[in-house]
């Protein structure tokens, strides 16, 4: 083996007279990875598309107890290896410790698979096992899995029961104007939307205007008796000071990233979110859940922070949702479309990333959201759009975005409309939160709950805002 | 082929259909597409709010109207900047003859090659091409200037937003900067904000300002970027710049674009800095008129 000439490379693979060989782990794991942008950005891509399959066939053959002894972030330099390793449950793992990435995609497509089942596995897959097996998965088998893997989550009202789809109703303004955030409030809520969150993205991101905007949404909520939760999307240590000012916040978040250098970047740690996790549990503000958390992810962000160490950045990317099941969040949302052509530069590259994130989440454990969306200056429009939002719909996505028009006018992007989620509700039987559903019918939103119809009629206990703010006109 | 159907089958629009004499009452009108009632919050809001309905699809004419916002924003960024005729334009004008002491602009194009290698490669965006790396090279060396500005014009992701907003961003620019020594105005094809360093660097120059087309949106397709930098060098974050942001009619209008640049120009000259620790104070004289602040109606 000394004088090998292919010795550099610990996977080998002969197929005929030729040698394919991979430098390591990490570098198996990127060549396998289906073709996208930003890994042939970062320099980890496959060179070719035989070299893609050829990887894929290596990968397969690789036992999952490896990624448990070979860490493809340094342990002592990342808090999230350590944090993925020292949480590993060997018990759990005993399920699936006897197969390869290859064996371990027959057994999730298999019956031994059961919801149950894959519920006990959870503390025994890590972030790379999800990962390494999603890369041989077709879209198909994705969305199987994903769909047999049931997270229920609860703050005011209860997320992800099987046949329900939540949405976040983003009532973003480009200049956070009351008036024009509350329009977009009200457009929303009477298009039956809002159930997961109603999440704002300040467009102004300090403590003072986070403050203003968690207490208008608070007012709201409390007004019309909204079982739902609220959230300013500003940084955590914004959050935290909110809290120590006595603002009224429901659901903390942060933007994760999976290396600890990303988080870096971010200007948090772990230890930052255990304070923030905290803070917001002390409040007790939870009616039927204490599910806290709200974290946002995405392809991309550790190569964009240069903190991709190497790997291709869906691995990079599924170790963020470790970071995210430590705080066992209310809702996780990959932000799929939002970073740009240098890292999903398609509709086709858009859609299989946002499949990948459902499953790797969902079989981690994870409340698993999606924003369907592209920019752009992306090879996409709203066709892929309905198509991504229509695969995971059937995958049982947890929540999707509701804006009006799909036009985001803050943040200058397209994702899901009012009228999308519905859609979805139909063609597939997808029902709000059950206590939000309840709360559309007594409201009078809803006319017919079974079928999504709405009401004509505007809603009696909107009249009088309505009235004020347009004069009686319509 | 086609069937003749008696005029008389065919149910008439303005009549509930059918009539039978034991039907429950209709009281709402049943049309294909639904109004909302909160429809006139539009006018408080750029959002597409209360577009009504469809069942509950997009009706078809908000549907083709949202088609040609995206439409308009594509071509914003795939259709070519023509530099040529831009800095044509610019030459003819009075106010440019004297400002920029009748020299002609430089053309330059950075390593990507085309549109698609640009929006994968954000890399290639921030370097110039070799030939435009010589053509600056070569004239710093055949003049002994020292510049006290570099104004650098790229393309960015929206031609449109530059081919509109360039001539009279910079008309108003130039009423505020005199006796400053400019450089010649360089536009870059296919560029990103940093490759504005890159030409600071090479022109020897104490400060870019670059103009940029931004990221499109649908209700802003032509939305123009200023960035600035002092000692601009190939390698700098955007620590280092300085922003301003949402340049065109429907945004920050020209006057005032030009009065926050020319703060931070000369806050950038006398502080010999820029970034982070520059701040834009060029609003700290006014006033905000706090009864004119926005309400929450859906409570009080």
């Amino acid at each position: 083996m000394m004088h090998n000439p292919h010795s550099a490379f610990q996977f080998r693979h002969v197929v005929g007279e030729r040698t394919f060989g991979f430098v390591d782990l990490a570098d198996l794991m990127a060549k396998a990875t289906p073709a996208r942008s930003g890994d042939r950005l970062a320099g980890v891509a496959a060179e070719s598309a035989e070299e893609r399959a050829i990887a894929q066939m290596t990968l397969a053959d690789v036992p999952l107890k490896r990624f448990l002894e070979e860490a493809l972030v340094p342990y002592e330099e990342d808090e999230i290896t350590r944090l993925i390793l020292d949480d590993h449950d060997k018990n759990a793992f005993s399920l699936i410790s006897h197969l390869t990435v290859g064996g371990f995609r027959d057994w999730l497509l298999s019956d031994l698979a059961t919801s149950e089942v894959l519920t006990t596995l959870r503390p025994g897959v890590t972030p790379e096992m999800a990962a390494a097996v999603s890369k041989i998965m077709r879209n198909q088998d994705l969305i199987l899995v994903a769909k047999k893997c049931h997270v229920k989550t609860a703050f005011r009202n209860t997320i992800g029961l099987p046949g329900h789809l939540s949405t976040r109703l983003q009532p973003n303004h480009p200049t956070d104007d009351l008036t024009g955030i509350a329009a977009s409030m009200l457009d929303g809520l009477l298009y039956a939307c809002g159930d997961a969150v109603i999440g704002i993205n300040p467009a102004t991101d300090n403590v003072q205007q986070a403050t203003r905007l968690i207490k208008m949404m608070d007012e709201v909520i409390q007004h019309y008796e909204i079982p739902t939760q609220s959230c300013v999307l500003t940084h955590v240590t914004n959050t935290i000071e909110c809290i120590e000012q006595g603002a009224p916040v429901d659901l903390v978040f942060q933007s994760i990233g999976g290396t600890q250098a990303t988080n870096d970047s971010f200007g948090f740690n772990l230890a930052t979110l255990a304070e923030a996790q905290a803070a917001a549990l002390s409040l007790n503000r939870g009616t039927v859940g204490n599910n806290v958390m709200y974290f946002e992810t995405g392809q991309g962000s550790a190569l964009s922070a240069n903190a991709n160490h190497g790997l291709d950045q869906q691995t990079c990317e599924a170790r963020a949702y470790a970071v995210a099941r430590k705080f066992n969040p209310l809702l996780v949302n990959t932000v799929v479309g939002f970073i740009g052509p240098e890292y999903l530069y398609d509709g086709k590259e858009i859609t299989r990333a946002g499949l990948e994130d459902h499953f790797c989440g969902k079989l981690l454990g994870l409340p698993m959201g999606c924003d369907v969306c592209y920019t752009n200056h992306a090879e996409a429009d709203q066709n892929d759009m309905d198509n991504l939002l229509t695969l995971l719909g059937v995958a049982g996505c947890t929540f999707v975005m509701g804006i009006p028009g799909s036009d985001d006018i803050m943040l200058n992007y397209q994702t899901t409309s009012f009228h999308d989620a519905l859609y979805a509700r139909r063609v597939l039987g997808l029902k709000p939160a059950p206590e939000f559903d309840a709360w559309l019918a007594k409201m009078e939103i809803f006319k017919n709950n079974e079928q999504f119809t709405l009401n004509h009629k505007l809603p009696d206990a909107f009249h009088k805002s309505l009235n004020r703010m347009i004069g009686g006109r319509s | 082929m086609s069937q003749d159907i008696p005029k008389s089958d065919i149910p008439k629009p303005d009549k509930p259909f059918p009539t039978h004499p034991h039907a429950p009452l209709i009281t709402e009108k049943e049309e294909p597409v639904t109004e909302n009632a909160w429809r006139k919050l539009k006018a408080f809001t750029d959002a597409r709010v209360g577009l009504g309905r469809a069942g509950v699809s997009v009706p078809t004419k908000h549907l083709l109207a949202f088609q040609l916002a995206h439409a308009q924003a594509i071509d914003a960024v795939h259709t070519q900047l023509d530099t040529d005729a831009l800095s044509k334009a610019l030459m003819e004008q009075d106010w440019a003859k004297n400002w920029t002491k009748n020299c002609a602009p430089l053309l330059l194009h950075s390593r990507a090659t085309d549109r698609a290698t640009y929006l994968q490669r954000p890399d290639y965006g921030r370097r110039l091409d070799d030939e435009s790396a010589h053509q600056l090279d070569e004239h710093r060396d055949s003049t002994s200037q020292h510049y006290d500005l570099a104004i650098v014009v790229i393309d960015g992701l929206s031609s449109l937003a530059v081919e509109q907003n360039t001539l009279p961003f910079l008309q108003a620019l130039s009423d505020h900067i005199n006796g400053w020594n400019l450089a010649p105005i360089c536009f870059v094809k296919q560029g990103r904000v940093a490759i504005g360093d890159d030409v600071c660097e090479r022109l020897n120059a104490k400060c870019v300002l670059v103009l940029i087309g931004e990221r499109p949106g649908l209700s802003s397709p032509d939305s123009l970027g200023l960035y600035l930098t002092w000692g601009g060098k190939v390698g700098y974050t955007d620590a280092y710049r300085n922003c301003i942001s949402n340049v065109r009619p429907a945004g920050l209008v020209y006057q005032e674009a030009a009065r926050k640049a020319f703060y931070l120009l000369n806050e950038a000259r006398s502080l010999k800095l820029s970034g982070v620790k520059l701040k834009d104070r060029s609003d700290d004289d006014v006033i905000v008129d706090t009864s004119k602040e926005s309400k929450n109606f859906l409570i009080s």
